[in-house]
């Protein structure tokens, strides 16, 4: 018996959910941060899946793409973090409300 | 032996997922996410994606998680956070609701879907073919998108630079 493609699409289904679960309750904008790299590995595991069922290589090349933008993406979000607790150090996503427009 | 490589990933990734949403101290959450990284790049290899999984172990676990734990040691939130502390009660059943229904849907549409998918192929290329049909598809189909990235990248740098740069002159507004 071995894994068939959809197990890895329950496996990603069900670490996206985890993901999405933590960026709804934790309040640590980093632990927010981690939640969002949760439900980018998941998308990235199906896509991997995906090119594995259909013999097609261009799933990991957007694997690859994602890895790209996910660390610009932590990057400038960590830079922005640093900027705003330095000035209140503490500072959960409530106290940072006056950022909506 | 498939089966229980996948068996042993799976526990890891789920393992290290729940750790990252459950602990109370930061740096205990961004070791379960070095966890679930590596659980992943475990299903990579066994999914023969062997050039991704070498990325998934250098940069996500090597560099991203680094970087988080060098953040949380500098800003010194490394204290543990009271979890019972909830602002709105409704929020937390709320989004457990709601994360287990979008699983859900997806995990229905995956089912139902699954004829479509076929059986897993059994092509276990020898060597490094996965390297070189990677290259030949980026550096081919895809060269623009990567030479994209390389602006991206830049633009990235210079402006985490700029933000976090304190400037020199004493505020004039404050």
């Amino acid at each position: 018996m071995t894994p068939t493609t959809t197990w890895y699409l329950v496996l990603a289904a069900v670490l996206f959910g985890i993901g999405a679960v933590g960026l709804m309750v934790r309040r640590n904008p980093l632990v927010m941060f981690m939640c969002i790299e949760l439900m980018l590995n998941a998308v990235n595991l199906s896509f991997v899946a995906f090119a594995r069922a259909f013999t097609d290589i261009d799933g990991q090349t957007a694997v690859f793409f994602v890895m790209v933008v996910a660390a610009a993406e932590v990057v400038v979000g960590l830079g922005i973090i640093v900027s705003i607790l330095r000035n209140r150090p503490g500072a959960t996503v409530d106290d940072l409300s006056e950022l909506r427009g | 032996m498939e089966l229980l490589v996948f068996v042993l990933a799976s526990i890891m990734v789920i393992a290290g997922a729940v750790g990252v949403i459950a602990a109370r101290n930061p740096v205990h959450a961004a070791l379960g996410l070095v966890l679930t990284l590596f659980g992943v790049a475990v299903h990579f290899v066994a999914m023969e994606a062997h050039f991704l999984a070498a990325v998934q172990v250098i940069v996500y676990a090597g560099a991203i998680v680094v970087l988080f734990l060098f953040v949380i040691m500098l800003l010194g939130v490394d204290r543990a956070e009271d979890l019972n502390v909830e602002p709105f009660r409704i929020q937390r059943p709320l989004a457990v609701i709601i994360g287990l229904s979008l699983s859900g849907l997806v995990i229905a549409a995956v089912v139902r879907g699954r004829s479509t998918l076929g059986t897993m192929g059994d092509d276990s290329a020898p060597g490094d073919e996965n390297i070189r049909a990677l290259a030949r598809n980026l550096f081919s189909d895809y060269v623009l998108a990567f030479e994209l990235t390389s602006v991206l990248l830049i633009v990235a740098v210079v402006g985490t630079v700029v933000l976090t740069r304190r400037s020199r002159r004493p505020e004039v507004s404050q």
